[in-house]
């Protein structure tokens, strides 16, 4: 069979190439020749194929995600921020944290169990490379309908491979989200976070620098999974040797991953590797591009040296497969021996494939002949960039016209209602296949308003300490249907609050901005108008934008998702013995609501369940409350005032409430003041409930006061029901079995 | 006296071995790390084989980590007295290795359960359960998918006639094992098998909402003071 070098690409230069049928333009396969000189050979057009994609260049993102650099607030903590593997952010007494969301929506589609798994150990391993150990994960789930067929095999199927995969590697599951809308239907979103832990002197970086530096492939061994559109390429050069279907969903092996996690851990500790990177997508690409891209510039790479579990794979199969569980890492030539010991202590295969040079070219050879010689800049950062068109959507007026809808007069079966909805019920049929416990850190999981952990002991050789960090994650996909802006803004203002009502400061942000197509221009503007809102917001709460991801093409079809920026927000706690629990944990304490209720039923769970309507505005965005609100609960949790708290969002304080006395079975009496369907079933922002013992009651009201936060006693806890008083009264028994009974009765 | 040294085993795809240690150090005995490529007990005077997913838990679970270098003398001693306690991937080991009888299979849900769970002590002379009362109530997590305990007729006659069936699920049967069996003994009670994690529940803050796993350490510790 022949090979395309680069000696052949120069003798023939108009040997038609399938640039388009790997995804990519006229005018971009133009410019890779113009960059050679030449034509691509075919393995360096696999190369720039997947780096130019959309997934690895962020060609339509790039321009509007800029704002999260240019509009970044001033932030002592951050220590990385965007354009690594992952952001890494101080967190005190010499520690950093590392967290970072990213989807995985396409494969979970096509294949949910695998593409589920695969996702949570991309970010894993994201996470792994930038020297830090992990130490939990969440996700943030949309699917279809809850009665739809498909969402049956969907949703069982992504629970299943993240339950399979992250359990088996050892990580506790905190949180996340699970959310239906029958706009997901074609379109799933996974959204896996990972966060890991290090020592702020012990960040490591993607980058291979120092010329005579080995370059070692470890891991799992590459194999025909994940390749895609590669097949179309090793097969239309030459003979169709190679016809069969390779499989474009990649398959996990957790157990390789949580080899490859304790192994990388021990070599960052023996101080064996100078440089790291993940294999993800574009694997050997997009890691020996950009490892080299910010190191010394070059390097040389022997592709028949990489370990194949299916020897029939061409070089550019080889270069664009996916393959799960490998890393990259750079080493110097004395530390090899030490290197290769600590993986064979592992049972995790090393070889090395290559080395660092000071040419400026990215050189690699097959069968002794070099088929590919680039610049690796040109593939790892000078992609193509887009300025792509947008404008609002046409029918975006009309969408925002409030309707009035029919409120019924009987409140206790509308909370009832609304408590038994797909989106509102208890979410534990999920959350019971996830372990939550391992590592033995764990001090708030689901369905805590925010996970959160205890860093001590975490690494070997630290000081034990009692602090923690808190994360959460929050997107509201209607919110942002009506109005892109605020809606980013508001699932800010949701997990930031979610993170501070367990007394944790918040501290940084991740984002995952789930979309349509970026070549449909209305679309184009929810993502514009998104970014716009999420960069503004993060300036204005001091909390900078630490890395995340852009998924595109989340649309069947004309039909795109709701625009769905899912938000996650890292907090820390400088003694978790002092975080706040979730509700109403014992009788006889003062109940309080904290912010303004306003009259606000846009995009709202009730319009939503009881009308199947979407329309009007979201609520009013306040910053400023919400950084009020924010600062009494840090304060109060830390003086030891608060024994529970809530946060007040989809479904507004009826769901609240019923959440509170949920908890821990303790239900509450409560009287309202205003028109009691506004004050049960609003969705305004910037509120919480907080449940204070009596005697700590006036300290607390003052500190509100102090931080000009609106304070409303509104009842007491105790008994077993919660009672609306003059509106409406539910047992607690009969709370429970409508949370409780939605979920196994839909998926079994 | 020098401290109790309890052996926390680590196979590839061990998951709590941390956990385990911590749970031993909080107890107050010293927590030994034992690999299990070595052929080494390192002389300690009581083994844990904490929960995971050992060897991928691939082909069945367990059944790769019974020939472990680290087993070949495990067993031998576990025979001769050494106090066994396994949890988990830990009692599945103990299984395959015929330390324990039986087996544990899927779980009748075929999912992945992790939740607070009620336990009853139904034996508390063994070397591992002496600190519980027989009738007992414990909340300790479980987090398996493969916890369904079965047995043969005759064995489980056995098992509940020589009374060495150590706890029972109450509150809710779990996984389907037979007769709601949570963790069993050998015949003089040095080896404990249970699904239920101990080392997640000894510390208030973190982990499940009870400390009742503590009551293992002690009754261990208890047990080596006195030997």
């Amino acid at each position: 069979m022949n090979t395309d070098s680069v000696k052949r690409a120069a003798e023939t230069p108009d040997e038609a190439m399938p640039f388009a049928e790997l995804g990519m333009k006229q005018d971009e396969y133009d410019r890779v020749k113009e960059i050679l000189g030449r034509r691509p050979t075919s393995s360096e057009l696999a190369i720039y194929s997947v780096m130019w994609s959309e997934h690895c260049s962020y060609k339509s993102s790039k321009v509007h995600l800029k704002q999260f650099a240019t509009k970044a607030p001033e932030s002592e903590a951050l220590l990385v921020g965007m354009g690594e593997n992952a952001g890494v952010v101080d967190i005190g007494d010499g520690w950093a944290a590392t967290f970072k969301i990213e989807s995985h929506n396409h494969p979970s589609y096509v294949e949910p169990h695998q593409g589920a798994a695969t996702g949570v150990g991309g970010i894993v391993r994201d996470i792994m490379s930038m020297g830090a150990r992990p130490i939990a994960v969440m996700d943030a789930l949309r699917f279809g309908g809850a009665d739809q067929a498909d969402t049956r095999r969907v949703l069982p199927g992504v629970v299943e491979g993240i339950s399979s995969y992250g359990n088996c590697l050892g990580l506790p599951n905190i949180g996340g989200e699970v959310v239906f809308d029958p706009c997901y239907i074609g379109n799933p979103l996974v959204n896996a976070l990972c966060v890991g832990l290090l020592r702020k002197d012990q960040i490591k970086l993607a980058t291979a620098p120092g010329p005579g530096n080995k370059v070692v492939l470890f891991g799992a061994s590459t194999g025909p999974d994940g390749i895609g559109g590669a097949s179309v390429l090793a097969s239309a050069t030459f003979e169709d040797e190679s016809e069969a279907k390779r499989p474009a969903v990649q398959v996990g092996d957790p157990f390789m991953e949580k080899l490859l996690i304790e192994c990388c851990l021990e070599l960052y500790a023996a101080d064996v590797v100078v440089g790291i990177q993940d294999l993800g997508a574009a694997g050997v690409s997009c890691a020996t591009t950009e490892l080299a891209a910010k190191g010394t510039g070059g390097m040389h790479v022997d592709l028949n040296l990489v370990p194949l579990r299916d020897s029939s794979l061409r070089p550019e199969e080889i270069l664009m497969s996916e393959s799960q569980e490998r890393m990259m890492a750079v080493v110097s030539p004395s530390d090899i021996p030490a290197f290769m010991a600590i993986c064979e202590k592992w049972d995790v295969p090393a070889v090395v494939i290559g080395e660092v040079t000071d040419t400026g070219r990215l050189v690699m050879t097959w069968d002794g002949s070099v088929i590919v010689d680039i610049p690796p800049g040109t593939a790892a950062d000078e992609g193509p960039v887009y300025e792509r068109p947008f404008h609002e959507p046409a029918g975006q007026a009309a969408l925002n016209q409030a309707v009035d809808l029919p409120r019924s007069e009987d409140l206790r079966a509308t909370l009832l209602q609304l408590l038994g909805s797909p989106n509102l019920a208890s979410k534990e049929w999920v959350t019971s296949q996830y372990d939550r416990y391992v590592r033995s850190n764990t001090v708030l999981a689901q369905p805590a308003d925010a996970g959160m952990l205890r860093i001590s002991e975490v690494m070997d050789g630290a000081t034990p300490t009692n602090r923690g960090i808190a994360l959460a994650t929050d997107g509201n996909g209607r919110y942002a249907k009506l109005d892109p802006y605020a809606g980013a803004q508001l699932a800010l203002a949701e997990a930031y609050r979610n993170v501070a009502v367990t007394g944790a400061k918040p501290l940084a942000v991740t984002n995952c901005l789930n979309f349509g197509s970026p070549e449909d221009p209305e679309v184009m503007w929810q993502f514009a108008e998104a970014v716009r809102g999420l960069a503004d917001a993060c300036k204005t709460l001091g909390v900078p934008v630490t890395g995340g991801n852009v998924s595109f093409y989340n649309q069947t079809g004309t039909a795109a998702i709701h625009p769905t920026p899912v938000v996650g927000v890292l907090g820390v706690i400088d003694d978790v013995a002092k975080r706040v629990r979730s509700g109403f944990l014992e009788p006889g304490l003062r109940i309080a609501l904290l912010g303004e209720t306003r009259e606000e039923f846009g995009g709202s769970e009730w319009a939503h369940v009881v009308h199947s309507h979407l329309g009007g505005l979201p609520p009013e965005v306040d910053l400023v409350a919400e950084q009020g609100l924010a600062s009494v609960m840090v304060e109060a949790a830390a003086r030891g005032l608060v024994a529970g708290s809530h946060d007040l969002s989809d479904g507004g304080l009826a769901i609240a409430l019923a959440e509170a006395c949920l908890a821990r079975g303790v239900g509450a009496t409560v009287s309202l003041v205003g028109d009691p369907f506004v004050d049960l079933f609003s969705e305004s922002s910037a509120r919480a409930l907080v449940a204070v013992r009596p005697e700590a009651f006036e300290e607390f009201a003052a500190l509100c006061a102090s931080h000009e936060v609106p304070c409303y006693g509104l009842g007491e806890t105790g008994g077993d029901a919660l009672v609306v008083e003059g509106v409406l009264a539910i047992s607690v028994a009969e709370l429970r079995d409508t949370h409780t009974k939605t979920l196994p009765a839909l998926f079994g | 006296m020098s401290a109790a040294r309890v052996g926390v085993v680590t196979f590839p795809g061990t998951l709590d071995d941390q956990d385990a240690a911590r749970a031993v150090r909080l107890a107050g005995a010293e927590a030994v790390s034992l690999w299990h490529g070595d052929h080494d007990l390192k002389g300690v005077d009581a083994v844990f084989l904490p929960g995971g997913f050992s060897y991928g838990d691939y082909l069945r679970c367990g059944a790769i980590s019974r020939f472990a270098p680290l087993m070949e003398e495990l067993i031998p001693a576990a025979k001769s007295g050494l106090p066994v306690l396994g949890t988990c991937n830990g009692f599945q080991i103990l299984c395959e290795a015929h330390l324990l009888p039986g087996a544990l299979t899927r779980n009748a849900s075929l999912h992945y359960v992790c939740r607070d769970q009620r336990i009853k002590v139904e034996s508390a002379t063994t070397t591992w359960t002496s600190a519980f009362e027989p009738g007992q109530e414990l909340v300790l997590p479980i987090k398996h998918g493969e916890g369904r305990y079965v047995a043969s007729a005759d064995t489980l006659e056995a098992l509940e006639a020589n009374g060495q069936v150590v706890f029972r699920y109450v509150g809710g049967n779990p996984n389907g094992s037979l007769n709601d069996i949570a963790g069993i003994s050998n015949e003089t009670g040095t080896i404990v098998g249970l699904m239920p994690h101990p080392e997640h529940a000894v510390e208030d803050l973190v982990g499940a909402p009870s400390t009742d796993g503590l009551g293992f350490f002690t009754s261990i510790l208890k047990k080596l003071v006195n030997v």
